[in-house]
């Protein structure tokens, strides 16, 4: 006979049915990852006039658009060659150079940001001897620069993507590095980062310490553009000079560990300094990044950047009780969950399960360290390559007292009846939440704000009369 | 301008923007742009084609249209996005295809389940993961009524045989496995997933389900994929006129229902585009006939609920008037608030399935006038469906680039756009409101005498929403 529907809504949230959930091999179920090609998109969009161009099927390039428009509110401009059936028995030669040359002459691009999508990777086409081809037959300019990325959605996510694509931004825009022509910059990456107000916040600090600096790739501009009237394909990114210049740069600084490793690894190939920290986000991030910036400029920190760090730890300790010894699930992207986790720890706050579904060995060692380290960390445990399903199964039989994690935890978050703060990507069910940063200072006072008035919020919706008051 | 004039200088704007194309592409993307003039001469635009590689569509693929408009709203079955993880993570919540029921119990709708392919998938084949997959679907999923697998690109590509393993799976499980081959590279837009997951519908469910007595009333309605709650209010003006919807397909929908579909008096299609073909197919094969209907705006309904009121007695008619007289008060009212604030307003649409057509008479209920339509993946038929509906001098575009579509919205200057996501922040950084007519915006349902005052409110919102009045600085030259 078949099980009740009421039968099985209360079996989803036993121990039972966590272990038998925890013992699937081959599903996957509610992923907290995108794919490559998702992130190269995201990278391409920060270089000025640059046209993100998808090899492979339209309905590619229609998702990554889609995606990127809902999280961002903004217009996300890229197009495809629109691979089909045809291709698959020729390859996809022809729709690449015919696509070349439409989009040359429909958009101008500066460059051209060419990603592969599944299909075009199957097959095996060789991206860049069709480009040679392309230029042989002057459907562009022989001096267009197009850069290329293999990006397939069966390896990697969209960190990966990211990755791949901004090496090979470098790798086309980039003049070899030579020692009478290099400059003063330092060369900030983000990495895969979904907050505009980050970008800015990069910005704001680098040019508050004096250090002459290029923010690579750089969206802040092209995905929070302002409403003055008309729309502007190309608004903003790191300019195309600068790009030429990256190799000749004083040093890299990558402000994210997992989205990056390609493109260090290419750097270091070429002699160009660099380091990579984690992603500054609370105040020990953030101090690693004062620090390296610092170290670069050769200068002081400037008093203004105390007085600010002064200000966080001020807004911390006022409301540490709110934090202190709360239980937390959390699931994202590594970057964001080492940073995000770090933050907790430094409020007092629990961690109790994390949820990697794009983890790596190197990333999973880092957590699991920082977490032993703190004495606020000790009942944590790391889920790597698990998904939101997985998370679920946790939240009822393990409840905690908050969800931290994009618009897909709402679910979750829901069955174990706990709130969902929004922090990562995508988020789709909110407003406005990519400007404001979370990196910096700054973004502790907004965390901490997110945080805390959420659960304030809960208290007051949920208090009984006698304990509603008007301080908390 | 007079109507002559304003044909004319409509078909010098197409040209104008032709100009920036080269000449292969030009050429090509003049057959699918045309104005609406007294003779139709010209009128015809040419659809249905492979998009020109490299400018800018909003077009998707046959997986969106098979999984994410056909399939996902399919409740009680868990649906296997077979192949990398990007396309189920891209289409996963966000069709706004609402459902009743018991989440990760009997509705799977908010879910994404996927066989996230590594590249040992794509070396060694995915049949064997494809197999454990659904053995463990079954095992977290006793309440499943069946599993469908919609192929991703590579598992067409790298030779996966999962029919074979749906049939297998199926025999073992004791539960409908429906393999789908709705890889993205087929085809050249999300039609012909359309097409392919109705045939999956035709080949692996439709008449094997339970037998039922057909009720003297028993209605199903096709094509409704419940966005906001569609299908609801469409139900309810059914149901107030004694009919009794027993399927909808497929928004809010049962493996039962797409079972079952044929065994109604009369099948009512919404979306013909995206599921005619199962609508064909019932009728040569089961008898079962079916009829377009509208369900947008007063004007319509009207003339939608007498059409199908007329397929039955005369019971049904004296309800079906009932219905109307019901609503002619409350939907007069509302036109009444909302038709001062937007008569004369002008809209140019660009949408998919069945709306650049359907949604013309809500307009025009509002007193507003479409000057410009067109779809992304329909075929002759539907632009022979959709140019009578239209004025002299509308401007027609299929499968419209980025750049026409904004060039032209700059030269026709509408008062408002209603189109998609990739759409609605380019039209609104040039200060023009703008509707997303997919998802309803977040908003809706738009259908039935419930949806149009939410659709009238709603338009009236985007034009006169005050917003827009800030966007020039005061110091601003």
């Amino acid at each position: 006979m078949e099980t009740s529907t009421k039968v099985t809504k209360e079996w989803l949230n036993t121990q039972e049915y966590r272990e038998k959930n925890f013992a699937r091999e081959k599903l996957v179920i509610n992923p907290a990852k995108a794919c490559q090609p998702l992130g190269a998109l995201l990278c391409a969009l920060g270089i000025e006039a640059s046209l993100p161009f998808v090899h492979g099927s339209q309905g590619c390039a229609a998702y990554f658009r889609s995606t990127l428009s809902r999280h961002y509110r903004e217009p996300v401009a890229a197009v495809s060659d629109s691979m089909t059936e045809d291709s698959a028995v020729f390859g996809g030669q022809s729709n690449l150079i015919e696509g070349l040359k439409n989009a040359n002459a429909l958009y101008s691009p500066k460059v051209v940001a060419m990603f592969t999508s599944c299909m075009a990777e199957v097959i095996g086409d060789d991206i860049n001897a069709y480009l040679g081809n392309a230029k042989e037959q002057e459907a562009i300019p022989k001096d267009l620069p197009v850069a290329l990325a293999n990006t397939p959605s069966f390896k990697g996510s969209h960190i990966t993507g990211y990755d791949t694509m901004l090496k090979g931004l470098i790798e086309c825009l980039a003049v070899p590095r030579q020692e009478d022509k290099i400059n003063d910059r330092l060369y900030v990456v983000p990495g895969f980062d979904t907050y505009t107000a980050n970008l800015r916040e990069y910005k704001r600090l680098l040019k508050v310490m004096e250090a002459p600096f290029t923010l690579l790739p750089d969206q802040s501009d092209v995905l929070d553009t302002p409403n003055l009237g008309t729309y502007e394909l190309y608004p903003g990114g790191t300019p195309i000079t600068e790009m030429n210049e990256a190799l000749n740069a004083g040093s890299f600084l990558f402000a994210q560990t997992y989205s990056t490793p390609t493109t260090r690894k290419y750097l270091a190939g070429k002699e160009v300094p660099v380091e990579v920290i984690s992603m500054p986000i609370g105040i020990g991030g953030t101090d690693k990044f004062i620090e390296a910036v610092a170290k670069f400029t050769g200068k002081d920190v400037p008093e203004e950047i105390t007085i600010e760090r002064g200000r966080s730890i001020d807004a911390m300790t006022d409301s540490h009780q709110y934090i202190h010894g709360k239980k937390f699930a959390l699931f994202g992207d590594p970057d964001v969950l080492i940073g995000v986790v770090s933050f907790l720890l430094e409020m007092g706050g629990e961690p109790v399960h994390i949820v990697c579904t794009n983890s790596t060995p190197l990333f999973k060692k880092a957590m699991e360290s920082m977490l032993e380290a703190s004495p606020y960390g000790q009942g944590a445990t790391l889920y790597a390559g698990k998904d939101l399903w997985h998370l679920r199964s946790l939240l009822v039989t393990e409840p905690v007292d908050m969800l931290i994690g994009d618009s897909h935890g709402k679910w979750a978050a829901r069955d174990a009846n706990i709130p969902l703060v929004r922090i990562g990507f995508p988020i789709t069910d909110r407003v406005n939440l990519h400007r404001y940063p979370i990196i910096g200072y700054s973004g502790v006072i907004n965390m901490i704000t997110m945080i805390v008035n959420t659960f304030l919020e809960e208290v007051d919706r949920n208090s009984p009369e006698a304990y509603f008051e008007m301080m908390r | 301008m007079s109507t002559k004039e304003t044909i004319e200088f409509r078909k010098q704007v197409v040209e104008e923007v032709l100009e920036v194309y080269p000449e292969k592409a030009k050429k090509n993307r003049r057959q699918h742009i045309a104005v609406k003039d007294s003779e139709c001469a010209g009128c015809a635009v040419k659809s249905n084609a492979k998009t020109v590689p490299g400018i800018m569509t909003a077009r998707g693929c046959a997986y969106a249209g098979a999984k994410g408009v056909v399939w996902g709203p399919v409740k009680d079955v868990v649906h296997i996005s077979h192949g990398p993880v990007g396309c189920g993570y891209y289409s996963w919540g966000n069709r706004r295809n609402l459902a009743e029921g018991e989440i990760g119990v009997d509705n799977f709708v908010p879910f994404l389940f996927t066989s996230d392919f590594q590249e040992s998938d794509i070396i060694y084949g995915g049949d064997k993961k494809l197999e454990k997959i659904i053995d463990e679907v079954v095992g977290l999923f006793p309440n499943a009524k069946g599993v469908s697998v919609l192929s991703e690109c590579p598992v067409g590509l790298i030779g996966d045989d999962i029919e074979s393993v749906a049939r297998r799976m199926s025999e073992k499980i004791e539960l409908p496995v429906i393999p789908v081959r709705c890889e993205g590279f087929r085809g050249i837009s999300q039609s012909l997933g359309h097409h392919i997951a109705n045939d999956a519908i035709r080949d692996h469910l439709l008449g094997k389900g339970p037998a039922r007595e057909i009720g003297k009333y028993d209605i199903g309605i096709i094509g409704d994929y419940n966005i906001g709650g569609d299908a609801w209010a469409s139900k309810k003006i059914l149901e107030e006129m004694g009919l009794k919807v027993v399927n909808i397909w497929t928004g809010d929908s049962t493996l039962e229902m797409l079972q079952n579909g044929h065994l109604v008096k009369l099948n009512l299609i919404h979306c013909f585009r995206s599921m005619n073909y199962i609508a064909k197919h019932m009728e040569e094969t089961y008898g079962t006939p079916w009829i377009e209907f509208n369900f947008f705006g007063p004007t319509k309904i009207k003339e939608s609920i007498l059409k199908i009121a007329a397929q039955f007695d005369d019971y049904i008619m004296e309800k079906a008037l009932k219905v109307i007289e019901k609503y002619t008060v409350p939907m007069q009212k509302v036109i009444d608030i909302y038709r001062p604030r937007l008569e004369g307003k002008s809209v140019m649409l660009y949408v998919g399935g069945l709306r650049p057509r359907h949604i013309v008479g809500a307009y025009e209920d509002l007193g507003m006038e479409v000057i410009g339509t067109g779809y992304e993946f329909a075929h002759n038929e539907d632009y022979e469906k959709t140019i009578p509906a239209l004025k002299e001098g509308t401007l027609i575009y299929d499968d419209v680039t980025a750049l026409e579509l904004e060039e032209f919205v700059k030269k026709l200057k509408p008062d408002l756009v209603g189109s998609g996501i990739k759409e609605k922040y380019v039209f609104e950084k040039m200060g023009l409101p703008f509707r997303q007519m997919h998802s309803w915006d977040y908003s809706g349902p738009y259908h039935g005498y419930q949806g149009f005052p939410i659709f009238a409110r709603d338009m009236d919102m985007a034009i006169n929403s005050p917003t827009w009045k800030s966007i020039k600085a005061p110091w601003s030259k």
